[in-house]
C-alpha cells in the first residue's frame, strides 16, 4: 500500500474504526456499494472498510465540485482513491451524466455510490435519486450491495469542519435481488429500505 | 539489583506466566466436550492471546522511555473516551466540547505529566474542563437535556482521561532512594489490577456459586471476589522488591488496589447497563473494549497515586 493510502487508512481506523461487518461473505465480483450519506468522511470510511483486496478494484463516485478542489484533495481523489468524478450541477454540461460511471463498470471496477446525491442530517437516508436505478438497468449482472454507515452523522455532522472520534461500523448487506419490470419508484424505495434495514 | 535488572526479571516472570496460561488453554481446548465449555475456552484463549499483545506493547513502551509511556496511556485514554462517547447519546451541540476533550484535554493532561506540572495536572479536568466544557456547549444554544449531556461528558473525561492519567503520573513522584524507578511502580499497579481481574475471573469460573450483584454485573461472584482478590493481594505483597514499600506496605497497597479495582469494575458495569450494553466495545479480542480492560485501573490509579504520594 502506498504511504498516503496507509496514512488515510490509519487516520480512519483511529478516528472512527471503520471496521466492516459483512452480512454475506464479501465478493470481488463487480459491485455497486450504495450507502447513506451524512459526512465528508463517508467515502473514506467505506474505502477503508473494504480492505486492500476489494479496494484495489473499487472506485468511489465523487462529486467534482467537492473533490476536485485544492491540490491535496484532488491528489487524494485521483491518485489514492482513484475516484470517478460526477457533475452534481448540470448547468453547462452536455451528455449523459452517468457515462463515466458506466465506463468504470464496463472496465470491471466496482463503485461506491451515495444515491441521495448529497449529505443528510439524520442517520437514515432520504429519497434516492434515479442514478442507481439507471445503472442497475444497464448492468443487470452487477451486484447491488446496500451499505449502512453507522454513527458517521455523529462524528462529522453537516456544518462541522472537524471530526470527533466515534466508533462507526460499516455494515454491508446482502446484494439486492433483481426483479424484472420493477418501476423506478419501487426499485429506489426497495434499495433505500435495504439500507435502512441495516440500521 | 538495578531498575533495569528488576524489569527483566519481571518480564521473565510475566512471559513464563503467559506461556503456562497458553499451555493450559491449549489443554482445555483439547478436552472441552460440550458446546458451552468450548465457547468459554475459546474466549479464554482469545483473552490469553490479547494478553501477549498487551504485554508486548507495554514492554516496548517502558523500554522506550517516559515519553513513549505517556503516549501509550494517552492513546488508551483516547480509545476509552471514544468508546464512552460512542455509547453515550450526545447531540450536535456537543460537537465542540467533545472535540476539545479529544484533541486538547487528552494531549494537555499527559503533557502536564511530561512537564512535571503537578498542580495544573491535578485540577485541569475537575476544575477547568468542568467549567469550560458546559460553557462551550451552551454557546451552541441547545438547552435540550443540557444538564444530562454536560454531566455525561464530564463523567466520561474524568474516568477515561483524569483517572487513567494517574497511572503514568506515578513517574512524577520523587521518592527518596527510589529515583528513576517510577516505571516499576506503574508496572506494580498494572500487575496488581490486572492480576486481580484475571484471578477473580479464574476463581469465579472454578468456584463461583453466589452472584454478587446480578443486576449490575452478572459475572461477578462472591467466591471470585474473595478468592481472586486475596490471591492478587498476595501476589502484590510478594512483589514488594520492585516497590519503595516494605513487604507489609506492599501488601496493604495491593489490598487497596484490589478493593478500588473491584469498585471501579462494579461502578462502570452499572454505567454500561444503564447505557444498555454488555461490553464497551470490541477492540481487544476476548476482553471487549478498552474500557472493559481499564475500568478497574481507572478507580485504583488515583487512590494508589495519592497514598504513595502522602506516605512515601
Amino acid at each position: 500500500m502506498r504511504p498516503l493510502a496507509a496514512v488515510l487508512c490509519g487516520v480512519m481506523r483511529t478516528l472512527v474504526g471503520a471496521h466492516a461487518h459483512w452480512q454475506e461473505p464479501p465478493s470481488s465480483a463487480a459491485s455497486i456499494y450504495f450507502a447513506n450519506h451524512t459526512s465528508h468522511m463517508d467515502t473514506l470510511a467505506i474505502w477503508a472498510a473494504l480492505g486492500p483486496r476489494l479496494r484495489a478494484h473499487t472506485r468511489p463516485v465523487a462529486a467534482r465540485d467537492y473533490w476536485d478542489r485544492g491540490a491535496l484533495r484532488r491528489h487524494v481523489a485521483l491518485r489514492v482513491l482513484n475516484v470517478v468524478f460526477v457533475e452534481r450541477h448540470r448547468e453547462g454540461h452536455e451528455g449523459d451524466p452517468l457515462a463515466p460511471l458506466a465506463a468504470a463498470l464496463e472496465e470491471g471496477s466496482s463503485l461506491i455510490l451515495f444515491p441521495e446525491g448529497t449529505r443528510g442530517t439524520g442517520p437514515l437516508p432520504g429519497a434516492f435519486r434515479s442514478g442507481l436505478y439507471n445503472l442497475a438497468v444497464r448492468f443487470p449482472q452487477v451486484r447491488l450491495v446496500p451499505v449502512y454507515l453507522e454513527n458517521m452523522h455523529r462524528s462529522m455532522p453537516k456544518g462541522t469542519f472537524v471530526p470527533i472520534p466515534v466508533v462507526c461500523t460499516v455494515r454491508f448487506g446482502a446484494p439486492l435481488a433483481r426483479i424484472t419490470e420493477e418501476t423506478r419508484e419501487a426499485f429506489l424505495e426497495r434499495a433505500r429500505a435495504a439500507v435502512v434495514a441495516l440500521a | 539489583m538495578s531498575a533495569q535488572q528488576k524489569f527483566y526479571w519481571l518480564m521473565g516472570g510475566v512471559v513464563t506466566l503467559l506461556a503456562v496460561a497458553s499451555l493450559v488453554g491449549a489443554l482445555l481446548a483439547a478436552r472441552a466436550g460440550t458446546e458451552t465449555a468450548r465457547a468459554v475456552v475459546a474466549n479464554l484463549n482469545s483473552r490469553i492471546r490479547a494478553w501477549w499483545a498487551m504485554v508486548a506493547i507495554f514492554a516496548v513502551a517502558f523500554l522506550a522511555g517516559p515519553i513513549a509511556t505517556l503516549v501509550l496511556f494517552g492513546s488508551m485514554s483516547f480509545f476509552a473516551l471514544r468508546e464512552f462517547v460512542t455509547l453515550t447519546p450526545t447531540k450536535r451541540a456537543d460537537h465542540v466540547p467533545l472535540f476539545l476533550c479529544f484533541f486538547v484535554l487528552i494531549p494537555l493532561q499527559y503533557a502536564l505529566i511530561g512537564y512535571g506540572w503537578y498542580g495544573l495536572f491535578a485540577i485541569l479536568i475537575p476544575v477547568y474542563a468542568f467549567l469550560i466544557l458546559p460553557a462551550v456547549a451552551a454557546l451552541a444554544g441547545d438547552p435540550d437535556r443540557f444538564l444530562e449531556r454536560s454531566a455525561k461528558i464530564q463523567w466520561a473525561v474524568m474516568v477515561t482521561v483524569y483517572c487513567v492519567s494517574h497511572t503514568p503520573a506515578l513517574l512524577l513522584l520523587r521518592i527518596p532512594g527510589y529515583e528513576g524507578q517510577g516505571a516499576l511502580l506503574i508496572f506494580f499497579l498494572l500487575l496488581v489490577t490486572q492480576m486481580s481481574d484475571v484471578l477473580q475471573y479464574v476463581f469465579g469460573k472454578l468456584f463461583g456459586r453466589t452472584l454478587l450483584a446480578p443486576t449490575v454485573s452478572p459475572s461477578k461472584t462472591v467466591e471470585g471476589l474473595i478468592g481472586g482478590g486475596l490471591a492478587a493481594t498476595a501476589v502484590g505483597g510478594a512483589m514488594y522488591w520492585i516497590t519503595p514499600f516494605p513487604p507489609l506496605g506492599a501488601l496493604a497497597m495491593s489490598f487497596v488496589i484490589v478493593v478500588m479495582g473491584f469498585l471501579g469494575g462494579l461502578a462502570l458495569s452499572a454505567v454500561k447497563r444503564s447505557l444498555g450494553v454488555k461490553d464497551w466495545g470490541a477492540m481487544i479480542e476476548g476482553h471487549g473494549g478498552m474500557l472493559d480492560r481499564v475500568d478497574s485501573l481507572s478507580f485504583a490509579a488515583p487512590v494508589f497515586f495519592h497514598l504513595t504520594r502522602y506516605f512515601w
